[in-house]
Parts: C-alpha cells; sequence; structure tokens
C-alpha cells in the first residue's frame, strides 16, 4: 500500500485516497471550438508513462482536497507531493531546462484559477 | 513473433483461466462468441490440451439494479446466439452448492445470469499450444527479444529496433497489453490506455469442492477451482498506473472479504500466492484492434482485465486485419477511432472487473 504525503493533512495511507489519472489536463477553455480529434485527445488520450508519471489524487476519507503526485510507475515511489497550481517539481534526471516546459504551459492553469 | 521475456510470462502466465462470451452488445458478444467457438476446438486444432472445461460461469446479482442489468444481459446473449440463462437464487445454490444465498447476507444473492459453455482453460497450455501451433505453422518466435524502438519512413512502419538489433517488416502488429502505451509513444501517437496492474492469487490446494466459476461485480470477486486444487480469486485493478506487476494489499484484502461472504466455508483458508499483471485498460472496457495513424503497423490492446478469454478470437481476426489491411467484420467496431466518433462500446457490466 502507498504512503501518500497530502500536503495538508500529512502522510496517511492509500485507502484514504482516491486516484484522479493523469494530471495536468486543462479543460479547455472553448469546447465548442474544438475539433472532434481535439475533444478526443482531451477527453480519452493520456500519457501513460511508464516512470515518473504526473498524477492527481484526492483525499477522500480527509480533507477531501485534490493535489498532484509525481509518482514512478516502475517503482511506486513517490518523488513528490504538489498542490494543485504549485510549480512542478523536476523529475529525478529531468533537465532544468524541462521546467521551462511547465512554465510555458502556466498561463492556461492561471486563467483556469482566475476563473473560479 | 517478438517476445520481451519468454512465452507465457507476461499476463498470459498470470490470468485467471476464465472463458465466457456473455456480452452485452453486439460487437462484443460476436468477438467473444467466436473466440469461445474456437476455444472449443482449441485442444483438437492444437492437438495439444488445453484443459478447457465448460463446467459454466455464474455472475451473481445482488440487488435489483443487478437482478435488472443481468436479466437484460441474459436477453440480449440470447438474441445473439449465446447460451445463457437467468438462475433465482435456490437455482444458484444447486448450481453450487457452498455458495451462501441466505437472504440476511449483507449483499444476498438475488439471482444469477449462467453461461453454462462458459469455463475456465488451462493458461499455460494455451500459451504453449498457441506458440507450439504457430511454431509448426512457420511462425519464428524469438524470446527475449525486446523492441526499443519503430523505424518509420514517411509515416510507413519498415521495420523495428531490438535489443539483438534491426528486423525490416512490411507490416507490424503489436499486442503489447500494459506496454503498448510505451510501444505507441515510439510511432509518435497516445491511445487511450492506462496500465493498472490487476492482482490475483490462489489458496493452498484442497480436494474438488467448488464445481463452476462464479463472478460477482458488486461484492467483487470472481473464484474458481483449479485442477491443481488451488482456488484461483481475482478482482479489481489497483487504481493507480503502475508498470510494477504488483499492487497494493487493501485489494486483496477487499475480494478476500467478499469471498467470505459468499462462501463461509472458505473462512479458514490460508492463501499461496498472489502477484500482478499489468493490463491496459480503455474508457469503455472494449478492446482496439485496429490501424493506427502509422502505415502498415496495426494495435491489438486494451483488453484490460479480460483478454485470455478472447486469445483465439483476437489472433483470429486480427491476423485478418494485418493480411488484408482492414478489420474484419468482427472487429470492425473497435476502432482506434471510435473514440474521436463517440461509437464507444460500453462493456464496463460485463467486463465483471472493476475498473
Amino acid at each position: 500500500m502507498l504512503l501518500i504525503d497530502c500536503p495538508y493533512c500529512g502522510e496517511r495511507p492509500e485507502i484514504e485516497f482516491s486516484y484522479g489519472g493523469e494530471a495536468h489536463i486543462a479543460r479547455p477553455e472553448n469546447p465548442g471550438a474544438l475539433s472532434d480529434k481535439e475533444w478526443a485527445d482531451f477527453l480519452f488520450m493520456r500519457g501513460n508513462q511508464k516512470g515518473a508519471f504526473r498524477e492527481r489524487w484526492i483525499h477522500t476519507q480527509g480533507c477531501r482536497r485534490w493535489f498532484n503526485v509525481l509518482r514512478d510507475t516502475t517503482s511506486h515511489e513517490i518523488y513528490a507531493v504538489y498542490k494543485i497550481g504549485a510549480p512542478k517539481p523536476p523529475a529525478p534526471g529531468e533537465k532544468p531546462v524541462a521546467a521551462k516546459k511547465p512554465a510555458a504551459k502556466k498561463p492556461a492553469a492561471l486563467k483556469k484559477g482566475a476563473g473560479k | 513473433m517478438l517476445e520481451k521475456g519468454w512465452i507465457g510470462g507476461g499476463n498470459t502466465g498470470r490470468n485467471t483461466t476464465i472463458v465466457r462470451s456473455n456480452y452485452l452488445f453486439d460487437e462484443s458478444a460476436h468477438l467473444y462468441e467466436k473466440s469461445l467457438q474456437l476455444f472449443e476446438q482449441l485442444s483438437q486444432e492444437l492437438n495439444y490440451n488445453v484443459m478447457m472445461s465448460q463446467r459454466g460461469v455464474m455472475n451473481l446479482a445482488h440487488n435489483l439494479h443487478d437482478v435488472r442489468e443481468s436479466k437484460r444481459r441474459v436477453f440480449a446473449n440470447k438474441l445473439n446466439g449465446v447460451d445463457a440463462e437467468w438462475l433465482e437464487p435456490e437455482e444458484v445454490k444447486a448450481f453450487c452448492p457452498i455458495i451462501d444465498i441466505s437472504p440476511d447476507a449483507r449483499y444476498p444473492v438475488m439471482g444469477a445470469t449462467l453461461q453454462k459453455r462458459a469455463g475456465v482453460a488451462r493458461h499455460d497450455a494455451v500459451a504453449w499450444g498457441f506458440a507450439r501451433g504457430a511454431d509448426a505453422r512457420g511462425v519464428d518466435i524469438i524470446q527475449n527479444c525486446e523492441v526499443t524502438g519503430l523505424r518509420i519512413d514517411n509515416g510507413r512502419i519498415v521495420g523495428v529496433e531490438t535489443t539483438k538489433g534491426f528486423i525490416g517488416a512490411k507490416k507490424v502488429g503489436s499486442v503489447a497489453a500494459g506496454h503498448t502505451s510505451v510501444i505507441c509513444g515510439m510511432a509518435g501517437f497516445r491511445v487511450p490506455l492506462t496500465s493498472h496492474p490487476l492482482q490475483a492469487l490462489v489458496s493452498e490446494p484442497i480436494k474438488p469442492i467448488h464445481p463452476c466459476v462464479v463472478m460477482s461485480n458488486a461484492v467483487h470477486v470472481y473464484v474458481s477451482q483449479s485442477d491443481k486444487g488451488e482456488l484461483v480469486i481475482g478482482a479489481g485493478i489497483d487504481a493507480y498506473n503502475s508498470y510494477a506487476q504488483r499492487g497494493s494489499f487493501h485489494i486483496i484484502e477487499g475480494q478476500m472479504g467478499a469471498l467470505r461472504e459468499l462462501f463461509p466455508i472458505f473462512s479458514r483458508l490460508r492463501m499461496m500466492r498472489s502477484w500482478g499483471g499489468i493490463v491496459d485498460t480503455t474508457p469503455d472496457a472494449s478492446c482496439i484492434m485496429s490501424k493506427t495513424p502509422v502505415e502498415n503497423f496495426f494495435i491489438n490492446c486494451g483488453w484490460g482485465t479480460g483478454g485470455f478469454k478472447a486469445t483465439p478470437g483476437s489472433g483470429w481476426a486480427f491476423a485478418y486485419t494485418i493480411a488484408k489491411g482492414e478489420p474484419h467484420p468482427l472487429n470492425a467496431a473497435f476502432t482506434l477511432d471510435r473514440f474521436t466518433t463517440g461509437a464507444l462500446v460500453d462493456e464496463h457490466g460485463a467486463a465483471g472487473v472493476a475498473h
């Protein structure tokens, strides 16, 4: 069983949590403008990485808040836990160059937050 | 035929050996029924005893919704020429005497569907029977040879890179189960798959006592007894993505609770081994047997938690697809495109494994 360090409640066993699949998939701003293929990409296509994987969990039996986890799908080792909207911690071996990528995506995430 | 490990060392050697064809929708029922019919002839065809035992599979209903859904499935199966019947609780008890049907159970047995032609086949024998049959028909089976890359020229596949060097090919079919996303990543496109551990376990061997296969979606366990006497037990997938071939203990705890609920007689039975296989689940719990964005590169995947029962039919239809470059009517519905067109084949109810 995984031990997951909820950023709000601390370390708890996996049975308190529910899984939310791949993280950082932003709902399109204007779904009506998308082609069927783009909509299918958003709805169904997933990275399913072997190795470091960014995923969402919710602390169902605790604070009921969503957060992100960086976990290795080959060893189940959890590299990092971070709040929704927080900068992505780099995966092991990930070059600093890769850190630029999330920066490029950030505006979309921020817009979503601002919409609340 | 390239195999990363050895024949039968992946999910084939890790499944719970159940063979049935009682799926709800026409597309699935036709494909799985073709497969079951091939299974019925498989020992003769391969001249290799795959120990096919048509001992019957019961899918239990534990609430009114289950009852309605199950009866609907029985009617749908009959219309598709798949044998199916509905059993009342007393008939369930008669077919499998060790089951607890007491009405005061937390989740009482309110009936079951029964497919009498369904049952189990020996997984190792099926794998080695296929391997022997393929070898006899001229297929080169290369074990311990992992595909590390796909060579694509102008959108068309020309071969595969492997740990033993490059192999040129006019057509390539990928049947990589849980690793399909990795293979398709080499080809540069994404697939609607997530890979999860599916755990199973066996008990210590006991004398023959469990005469059929029992599956319950609601309390969630499925169990049969192997010819060696072990109970073979499975349930749902682990929720998280994984390639680790192992899962979390609470999944096993949950299925043991369900087993104990249905079969009080097993309360003191000890478990021997547990393991996990990596299954490639799709959003609609149906397979993908399809052409891909890369010309002459075909994928056969997404069987998720239930690929073993489909192996002969899957191979049969996939061979046709590769040979003709177009799907056979049996697998025409199971394209990669269906996730764009929306023509999903939602078999979550009949898949029998929560995911």
